[in-house]
């Protein structure tokens, strides 16, 4: 109880810190600060068609969360969680191409969104090969195989698998109908992806409490050197981290393809993996918490996206209150953590 | 320039590193400051060279108090240290370093540096060129160059922290050479060390710590067991422990040699039998802790052979040495031994291998409560292991263990434990013995050492000068091997 309201305190006194910077960055850029924050609110949340875009991209946010808790829990900063929602988008294509007949639409994306997994969890256990095997840090092997997926998804599209005829940074040729994940039609949003995200949640939720193996990755996360007392082999468990964080990115990815875009992107992952790790820091890496920070940070995405229709503003301004929204949130931890610091000292002398 | 320190105390916490120290130190002296680890030495000088704050007392230079909070402003007033890691920039050569902190501007003063820097290197008979690069040098050299840079900053006190640790022979008499000299030009030199040849060779006059404390002062020359005795103290009489029987071989190396700490450790060759508790004596870091980690597998020997109960163990995995029984203890609980941030519960769930996918939560917390009652931890289940005393984290530790080990490895199993902790952990420890697994544990406690081990090994620059059974040997000779002198 003490913890809770702790971290509501801290939660509260971020957010104010954050409306106060935004607050300051709109009046420079000469916006009416409240105008833009009913912009934001009414962009997100006024109507239902807009909280169903709002969905859509919280779910790729909050399976990309997931896997992130995963690998946080062993202390792995798993960067190249981006590449592997890339990655999964692309294994995801790969098999739906040999659908494009609309024969047997359920087989192909049962095995796509197998393929989709695969593919994550494929790129992800490269960073972490490379980690256990050549001491590459995580972060390093990371970002360059984003570099790579990015690449490689360029090279599909205006390569090997370009539109008949022209190959464009639209991407892909579209998908039958067949082969999209049915939505509820109305606010397009679809119930299998929503589904799959409840699922993950809980699954993670049960895996990082009540397992053998969630036990393990936090035991060797908050210690590496005591491993060797408990008879763990740190590196297993790495990959198995790794494996779960790419298997849920790439799950993203495969909704990404059947049921947001029904094609590849060049910018299929639109950059939700990087968010989904300010989500799971700000949300101090907890199952529940994290669902909560994903849904604010979609409504922060869709609601600029009219600033600047209503009122002149680039829309990169969410850009600019996620970035005071992740620093605030460290400089309050920060603060905390002095304060403690300060207080057991304080104890001690 | 004279040095008076009066009373100087270094408190961490409930530690007295300095406990009321006064020591004076004539202009035109070697002054050595002897003692075994943890006596205070380097705090000592570290708060003389300004490196770190004094909890109260007094520093007088030439009669007068002076306060100073930084090395920058003791070198001002004269003191400058060397300490045990050269602090240079290895990326930049020779004579960059001896410039800085020298020149300012922006004015090219190269050729000014270079000739006050060979004069210096000649005057010394030092081995310096100015154009080396740092990176490329010995340590020894490195000492070199950091003399001569204190010396060009116009200090009169130099103060050296063990130099002699890891230089070789020739730079060593070059040092002592340099050293002599200075004071024959008035300067005042104190030299830290553990060594008593050093201070043989070189100090006018010693002066031994203890805990803390001052134990004497001595003027050249001196009388070794003097020494000793100031150093470690008087023994106490030696209770003999129950003989047990011994059995077979259980861990024999042969010529091992293996990296880690200070020393490392070279040709090692040893065998250790069934039931029998063997301690391992020496000052912190002269290849005891590399020896129980090659015992325990932690980390892989670079030469040599190592058998438990005749089969060959090097380049096995630590899983294999875990599954034959071997376990290592390391001395550092929360880093090496414990996961802080999960309490004792969950620590009893790591434990528990078994088959299965879920964690047995309820089977955990019973067992925790059990072991907490029976191994008398003060905590709860719930309590993260940060939040208990040192005491009782090995105790913990020690619960954890299982009950049919072959061979236990503890390094310092009581160090940061009051008395009664202490005992409780030799009387558990007693058990293992009499069910006759083998028990080797190091400690800087040489009484310690005589009271529960059954046989002695005695490290020394990463070797063991001297392997004995408890009953065949005496402290003095003990002390005597632990500086060395075999």
């Amino acid at each position: 109880m003490e913890i809770f309201i702790r971290y509501s305190r801290e939660l509260v006194l971020t957010l104010i810190v954050v409306f106060a910077f935004t607050t300051l960055v709109l009046l420079l850029a000469g916006a009416p600060p409240l105008a833009a924050y009913y912009q934001i609110f009414k962009g997100s949340l006024g109507s239902w068609v807009k909280l169903g875009h709002v969905i859509r991209v919280w779910i790729p946010l909050t399976l990309c969360a997931c896997g992130l808790l995963y690998t946080f829990r062993i202390n792995l900063w798993n960067i190249g969680v981006e590449g592997q929602v890339m990655m999964g988008a692309v294994f995801t294509t790969f098999v739906l191409r040999f659908g494009m007949d609309g024969h047997m639409p359920f087989m192909y994306l049962c095995a796509a969104f197998i393929a989709g997994i695969a593919g994550g969890a494929i790129w992800a256990l490269i960073a972490g090969y490379l980690k256990i095997k050549g001491g590459i840090h995580e972060i390093f092997a990371g970002l360059g195989l984003n570099f790579v997926a990015q690449a490689i998804i360029l090279w599909l599209i205006f390569g090997p698998w370009k539109r008949p005829g022209i190959a464009s940074m639209s991407g892909t040729e579209l998908l039958p109908r067949e082969l999209w994940l049915s939505y509820v039609s109305h606010i397009r949003l679809s119930p299998v992806g929503l589904t799959l995200v409840a699922i993950a949640i809980v699954v993670t939720a049960l895996m990082l409490r009540y397992t053998k193996i969630g036990l393990y990755l936090r035991a060797i996360g908050s210690n590496l050197n005591a491993a060797h007392m408990f008879d763990l082999d740190p590196r297993v468990y790495m990959l198995v981290a790794m494996i779960f964080a790419g298997g849920f990115a790439g799950l993203a990815g495969s909704i990404q393809v059947t049921g947001v875009y029904h094609r590849l992107l060049p910018a299929i992952s639109s950059n939700y993996g990087y968010l989904a790790l300010l989500v799971v820091m700000l949300s101090n890496y907890n199952v529940w918490v994290s669902p909560a920070v994903a849904f604010f940070f979609a409504c922060l995405n869709v609601g600029s996206i009219q600033l600047p229709m209503m009122l002149q503003l680039d829309s990169s301004l969410s850009g600019v209150i996620q970035g005071a929204l992740v620093l605030a949130a460290l400089a309050v931890h920060a603060w905390r953590m002095r304060s403690k610091r300060l207080e057991e000292q304080a104890y001690h002398e | 320039m004279w040095i008076e320190l009066k009373d100087i105390h270094k408190h961490y916490g409930s530690v007295k590193a300095n406990n009321g120290i006064t020591l004076t130190v004539k202009p035109g002296t070697i002054h050595g400051v002897l003692g075994e680890n943890g006596a205070g030495k380097s705090t000592l000088m570290k708060i003389l060279a300004g490196y770190i704050g004094k909890t109260s007392g007094k520093i007088l230079l030439n009669g007068s108090v002076e306060d100073y909070h930084t090395p920058a402003q003791a070198a001002k007033l004269g003191i400058g240290m060397l300490y045990q890691e050269p602090l240079d920039f290895p990326p930049l050569t020779v004579l960059d370093n001896f410039m800085i902190g020298q020149t300012w501007g922006i004015k090219n003063q190269k050729n000014f540096f270079r000739k006050e820097f060979e004069s210096l290197v000649d005057h010394f008979d030092f081995t310096l060129y100015a154009d080396d690069a740092v990176k490329r040098l010995t340590v020894g050299e490195r000492q070199q160059l950091e003399v001569l840079r204190l010396l060009a900053l116009g200090i009169e006190v130099l103060i050296l922290d063990e130099p002699t640790t890891g230089i070789s022979r020739e730079q060593k008499g070059t040092l002592f050479q340099a050293l002599r000299k200075l004071a024959s030009e008035g300067k005042s030199v104190i030299l830290v060390s553990h060594k008593l040849q050093d201070s043989e060779a070189l100090c006018d006059k010693v002066t031994v710590l203890r805990e803390g404390v001052v134990t004497g002062s001595v003027d050249h020359p001196y009388d070794e067991n003097t020494l000793l005795k100031m150093m470690f103290g008087v023994p106490p009489g030696t209770p003999s422990r129950s003989a047990v029987e011994y059995g077979e071989t259980v861990l024999s190396m042969n010529g091992v040699s293996g990296s880690g700490g200070r020393t490392g450790l070279s040709d090692c060759t040893v065998s250790i039998e069934q039931g029998e508790m063997v301690g391992l004596a020496g000052l912190e870091g002269s290849g005891q802790g590399v020896f129980l980690r090659l015992a325990g597998g932690i980390t892989q020997p670079s030469a040599g052979s190592i058998e438990l109960l005749g089969e060959e163990m090097q380049g096995k995995s630590l899983h294999t040495f875990k599954k034959a029984g071997v376990v290592f203890l390391p001395t550092s609980r929360l880093e090496e031994g414990l996961m802080p941030g999960l309490n004792i519960t969950e620590h009893f769930a790591l434990q528990n291998h078994e088959d299965g996918f879920f964690v047995k939560w309820h089977e955990a917390s019973e067992t925790a409560q059990t072991k907490i009652k029976k191994f008398r931890v003060m905590g709860t289940p719930e309590s993260t292991v940060e939040s208990l005393s040192g005491g009782n984290q090995q105790r913990l530790l020690l619960s954890l263990l299982s009950k049919d080990s072959l061979l236990l490895l503890l390094e310092q199993p009581t160090r940061g434990l009051d008395v009664e902790s202490a005992n409780w952990v030799w009387q558990h420890l007693h058990k293992y013995c009499l069910r006759r697994t083998s028990v080797v544990f190091s400690s800087s406690d040489l009484e310690e050492i005589l009271m529960v081990a059954d046989r002695v090994l005695v490290f020394f620059d990463g070797r063991i000068v001297k392997d004995v059974r408890k009953n065949e040997t005496n402290i003095d000779e003990l002390t005597r091997a632990i500086v060395g002198r075999v």
